[in-house]
Parts: structure tokens; C-alpha cells; sequence
């Protein structure tokens, strides 16, 4: 049957394609309108010449965090200069580099992790994180951790820890989330205010920058043209590891 | 008569130590469980992509005679069928005991992901599984519906699986063959997306230079077809009629398994030299564990003794007329691929992507070194000795090499 040449199949055929197309805006027009637009783009820049390895920002993580024996949101690499003696090693603080390209987050098979849109910080909700460690193979950093439910034998029982992360104040139980799931470094973002500011004179700073002796580590607004990580990469000749793989990591490193 | 107490002996006693696994997964978590977050992945991934690909590639050759016509394959076909729903089924329960959070699996059809080819892994296999699953009750429909004219339970159980048909008719069969060449038809791509999809999993990641090639879905979807087949011919060799009923097909099976098996090596050779020719620094060193670490012997013995050079050389010598030799040299193929899959997962994750990463840390979970713990042996086991048991139940309750007769005695035939 044909109304004004037009045959019912091809009327469908318009129909199913206008819905379809209708939806795909629609759903990007919703998309657009819920996504808080970018304010920071927090970053950090490690002074390698500044590190003595004292490990102290690995301590710091860990009881800011409250992170399991085996799960570590920084390290300490220590390696020798190549052509050079073993008593002046290279000592590398690597936290989650929090990329602007990340690989763990497209991989993720149930949008458990992704990278703020407000500050660019990658995260893992532990609520809907089902432990496959996808993720953590796809990193090229080594930045993921599973939380296998280990706990340190001479601290107090599992129950009594409570961990400050993401502001959720979980208490750990041996079989509850975040056990089971991938853990990672958060730049410390429950110590940011309800708007998403950090305040460094209040405290309100991500542990390991916080506490580095040497101020190797730098923490700032990369976006921010006045920040003190933005002057230094002004200034000085940083590098990123990987480039090669496009992950655009936040994080820089000094020589 | 011994050779199957063997086999349910197995089974069975397979299940117990699948039940203390399961009983300690449930309890303790991963608390026993030997990777961490350097190799994130360990034998119960292995396991999985092992299953998997036998999965795919059973029903990749079942193909042949319900999609493509081949009638010489005719006898096997149910029982690819079969095997490919039984692996399948290990390969799921191997990989929802891993991970983190089993109560959650549902989440990755609620939560969707599309550019996570893990996501689409599991929707592809979902819908394979149904699939499976339709095609082998419409395989199996009339000669359930002649089984439950059985006395005692058998009738019964078949009468139930069978959904209560009655329709013994030709004209049934016709209508059920028509429906299973639709469904097989349509299976033929999704198995070769989702088991491509599989290889796709670990080829996309650029973080793992041992990994990330082209050819890995490639090689991923022939070494099923190789596993798959090789599988297939032991399994038609020991089930019901065994190898005395079908000299000539097992002949043939070992044929397509022999050029199956040259192809397979042919990529891997190529995906090796060619890795190892470019020396990227993640490739070579997952490479050298492969060859010369502490466990160079799952290479050099398992994969290409066991699984490559003792079936070659029987299936290209006079002794591929000898349907026993062709079951002993598939039997080989079979175990060679354990080794296969344990070594694309393990060696891909056991670098450091970070120099010094794991000396910076002292703790067990983040190692280099990876072995099973007595926990993970226990499920992996166990799920294997699940499969013997699916398997002899399926010899017990389905006549899969052969249609009974409407009209024949079925009281002897159902055995």
C-alpha cells in the first residue's frame, strides 16, 4: 500500500531511523547538560633530584588511607642511573599518574571506574566494582591494587579500621567492598571541600605531598597558569613516563 | 568397563576438593589465593580461556555438519553440540569463582560498558549459551520424545528434559533440523565474535606488550578450533560406541585437527619471532619466561612435546589410520593446550611495567612470581572433574551418537 508514493516499509524505515537518531541526541543532549563542567585538573610534579627515599609519603598513604598490607596507593622505586654507582640510586615516588587518556577506565565492563569530570581524578566505585582486575592488567603503570582482604597481623581486628576514602568512611568487614574490589590512589580527594577545593594551609592536601620532607612532591592545578606545579613545568624540563602510549598521564617527574 | 570406573572415579572425586574450593571461596575470599596486584590474573583465568576456546571451537565444528552440510561428521555432531554447552558451563563457573565480587555478575548487564571488550565478551557468550542451549533441546527433542515412552526414571527424566513432547513424527524431525540450521547458522558468528572477543580481551591492552598484537583474536579463534576438535575426537573415541564405531570419522577428525594444529603453530611461530625480532624490552622478557624461566618445562614439554610434536608426527605418519593413535595424539593436543593458555595469561602480566615496582614493595602480592596455591589447585581441579561427571551423566541420560528409532527397541538403545 502507497500513500503519496511512499510505501509503508519505507514510512518504517524513516520512523525506526528518526527514533534512533532522535534518541542518540537525546541522550548525548543529557549527557552534556549532567556533566559538571571541568574546574581542575589536579597533577603533580615529582622532583627526583629532591627525593632521599625515606619512604615517608608511603607511610603517609597508608595511614591517611588506611590501606591493607599489599595495597599500595604510592611506592618508592629505587633504581641505579645506568653508568652509574649503586650508592646514588634514582628514587621514583609513583602514585596513580591519573591519566587524561586513562586505559583502565574504557575497559572497565561495568563503569565501575572512571575519571571525574570535574577534576580529572580516577576513581573506582566500590559499590559497583565486581573484582574482574581488567583494569589492573590494562595500567601500564602498576597503579591498581586488589584488596584481597588481607589485614595486618598486629593492628587492630578487621572492623575496626576505618578507612576516610572517598569520603564513604567504610568500616572494614572481611567480605564487604572495598575487599574484593581494585583499589587505587585518589590524590586524597575526601580531603577536598564540597566544592572540590584542596586548602594546603588547613591541612586539606594529599598525604604524601603533604608530609615529603624534601618537598619533592609537588601538588597543584595543572589548568591553574599560577599554580606552583604549572611554574615548575614552566620552568624546567619535566618528563612523563609511557608517552608512548598516549595516556597523558597528570603526573610529571624531574630528573 | 575399567577405563570408565577410571573416568567417573575421576569425576567424582573431583567434585570433593570443587567443594572445599567453593566452600573456601565463599568463606575467605581470594585471602588463599596466590596472584596479586603485580599478576592480577592466574590458573583460574587460564582455566577459563582454556575452557572457552574448547567451548567455541566444539561448536565451530558442529558447524560443519549443521550449517555446511558435511555429513561425514554426521555421528559427532550432537556431541559437539554437547561439549561445547559442558565446557562452557566450566568455563563460567572458573570465571565467576575469580572474581572479586561473585553476588555482582549480573552487574554487566545492568551497567553496561560498550567500549570494554570484557563487556562484550559476556554478552556475546550469554547469548551463545542460549542459544547452545535451544539448539541442543531441538537436536535432542524426538529422541526424548521416544525416551519417555522408557520404563522408571529414565522415561521420566527424558519425558521432562523433553519439556513433555510427544511428537515422534519425521515430519517433527524435519521441522526441529530446519529450526537447528537457523541456529547454528546464526551461532557460527556470534562464537567466532565472542571467542575472538576473548582474544580481543587481551590483545587490546597496550600496557601488555606480550599481548597486544593483532593477531591475538586470530590465534585465539584457531587454537579453539585445534583444542575444540582435538577434544571433540577424544570425547567421540571413549563415548558410548566409542572409536570401533567411528574409525573413519576419527581418521577424518584427525585430519582437520592435524591442519588445524600446523595453522595454530604457524601464527604462534610468527607472533613469537616477530616480537622477539622487534625486542620490545615487555615482549622479550614475558618471552624468556615462556622459554627459559622456572617454568620453561610447561613450553617446552606440554605445549610442544605433548601438544604439538607427538600429535604432528602421529597424525602425519601411517599411525593417523589407527583411530587409537589418532585419540592418543588429540589426548595430547588437548592437555598441550592447558599449557598454551597458562602461558599467554601468566608471562603477560609477570613484568615489571615499572622498573623496580615489586623490589620496592616487600609483600607477596606484589611479585613477579606467580604459582597456584593448594586453593586454586582445588577449584581447578575440581571444575575439571565437574566435566567428567557432565560428561558421563551425559552418556548415562542422552543418546548423542546416534537418533533411537520410534519404532526400535528403546529399551535397549538408550544406554
Amino acid at each position: 500500500m502507497a500513500v503519496a508514493g511512499i510505501s509503508r516499509r519505507q514510512a518504517l524505515k524513516s520512523v525506526a531511523a528518526g527514533a534512533a537518531t532522535t534518541a542518540i541526541l537525546a541522550h548525548e543532549a543529557v549527557a552534556a547538560a549532567t556533566t559538571p563542567p571541568r574546574k581542575h585538573h589536579w597533577g603533580m610534579v615529582i622532583d627526583t633530584q629532591r627525593c632521599v627515599g625515606c619512604e615517608a609519603c608511603v607511610i603517609a598513604c597508608k595511614i591517611e588511607n588506611m590501606t591493607p598490607p599489599g595495597v599500595f596507593y604510592t611506592v618508592v622505586t629505587r633504581e641505579p642511573l645506568p653508568g652509574s654507582r649503586n650508592d646514588r640510586p634514582v628514587f621514583m615516588t609513583k602514585p596513580c599518574f591519573h591519566c587524561e587518556e586513562p586505559p583502565c577506565v574504557p575497559v572497565c565492563p561495568v563503569n565501575a571506574t572512571y575519571k571525574r569530570p570535574s577534576d580529572g581524578i580516577v576513581v573506582v566505585d566500590y559499590d559497583r566494582c565486581i573484582g574482574c582486575r581488567y583494569c589492573i592488567a590494562a595500567c601500564p603503570y602498576g597503579a591498581r591494587w586488589f584488596d584481597f582482604g588481607d589485614d595486618f597481623q598486629f593492628l587492630p581486628a578487621a572492623g575496626d579500621q576505618v578507612s576516610p576514602e572517598y569520603k564513604q568512611y567504610r568500616v572494614r568487614t572481611p567480605d564487604g567492598s572495598p575487599v574484593g574490589n581494585v583499589r587505587k590512589c585518589t590524590f586524597c580527594l575526601h580531603l577536598q571541600d564540597e566544592s572540590g577545593e584542596y586548602d594546603r594551609s588547613a591541612g586539606r592536601w594529599p598525604a604524601c605531598a603533604k608530609t615529603c620532607p624534601g618537598h619533592a612532591i609537588i601538588f597543584g592545578d595543572l589548568d591553574d597558569p599560577e599554580s606552583e606545579v604549572s611554574k615548575i613545568l614552566r620552568e624546567r624540563n619535566a618528563v612523563r613516563l609511557k608517552e608512548e602510549l598516549g595516556t597523558e598521564p597528570s603526573v610529571y617527574y624531574l630528573l | 568397563m575399567t577405563l570408565k570406573r577410571a573416568f567417573w572415579t575421576v569425576g567424582l572425586l573431583g567434585l570433593v576438593p570443587l567443594g572445599i574450593g567453593f566452600y573456601l571461596r565463599l568463606t575467605t575470599g581470594h585471602e588463599l589465593a596466590n596472584y596479586g596486584s603485580i599478576i592480577p590474573w592466574g590458573l583460574g583465568v587460564a582455566q577459563y580461556i582454556y575452557f572457552v576456546g574448547l567451548s567455541a571451537g566444539a561448536f565451530l565444528l558442529s558447524s560443519l555438519v549443521y550449517v555446511f552440510g558435511v555429513k561425514r561428521f554426521e555421528p559427532i555432531g550432537r556431541l559437539a553440540v554437547f561439549t561445547a554447552i559442558v565446557s562452557l558451563l566450566l568455563a563460567l563457573l572458573a570465571i565467576w569463582v575469580d572474581i572479586g565480587h561473585m553476588e555482582r555478575f549480573w552487574y554487566v548487564f545492568v551497567y553496561a560498558n560498550f567500549t570494554s571488550p570484557m563487556a562484550w565478551m559476556i554478552w556475546l557468550y550469554t547469548a551463545y549459551f542460549v542459544l547452545l542451549v535451544v539448539e541442543f533441546w531441538l537436536l535432542m527433542r524426538r529422541d526424548l520424545a521416544v525416551a519417555r515412552t522408557l520404563p522408571g526414571w529414565r522415561g521420566r527424566v527424558a519425558s521432562v528434559v523433553g519439556l513433555w513432547s510427544r511428537d515422534t513424527s519425521d515430519a517433527g524431525l524435519v521441522r526441529d533440523m530446519r529450526w537447528v540450521k537457523v541456529l547454528a547458522a546464526i551461532g557460527v558468528p556470534l562464537a567466532i565474535m565472542f571467542h575472538g572477543g576473548v582474544g580481543a580481551l587481551f590483545g587490546v591492552l597496550a600496557s601488555r606488550p606480550y599481548w597486544h598484537s593483532g593477531l591475538y583474536p586470530i590465534i585465539f579463534l584457531v587454537s579453539a578450533l585445534a583444542s575444540g576438535g582435538a577434544l571433540l575426537a577424544v570425547a567421540s573415541a571413549v563415548f558410548q560406541e566409542g572409536w570401533r564405531a567411528h574409525r573413519q570419522m576419527l581418521i577424518d577428525l584427525g585430519r582437520v585437527v592435524l591442519g588445524l594444529l600446523l595453522l595454530d603453530a604457524l601464527l604462534q611461530f610468527s607472533e613469537i619471532l616477530v616480537g622477539l625480532y622487534g625486542g620490545d624490552k615487555g615482549f622479550v622478557e614475558s618471552l624468556q619466561l615462556v622459554l627459559s624461566g622456572p617454568y620453561w618445562w610447561v613450553f617446552w614439554i606440554d605445549q610442544m612435546l605433548l601438544g604439538l610434536a607427538f600429535p604432528v608426527i602421529v597424525l602425519a605418519s601411517r599411525l593417523h589410520l589407527d583411530p587409537r593413535w589418532v585419540t592418543a595424539a588429540c589426548a595430547g593436543v588437548v592437555l598441550g593446550f592447558i599449557g598454551v593458555r597458562l602461558n599467554i595469561v601468566v608471562p603477560g602480566l609477570s613484568v615489571e611495567e615499572i622498573q623496580g615496582l615489586t623490589e620496592a614493595i616487600a609483600d607477596p602480592r606484589v611479585s613477579l612470581a606467580y604459582f597456584p596455591s593448594a586453593f586454586e589447585w582445588m577449584i581447578a581441579i575440581g571444575i575439571a572433574g565437574l566435566g567428567f561427571v557432565l560428561f558421563g551423566l551425559g552418556e548415562i541420560f542422552l543418546p548423542l551418537s546416534r537418533h533411537l528409532q520410534p519404532d526400535a527397541n528403546v529399551h535397549g538403545g538408550a544406554r
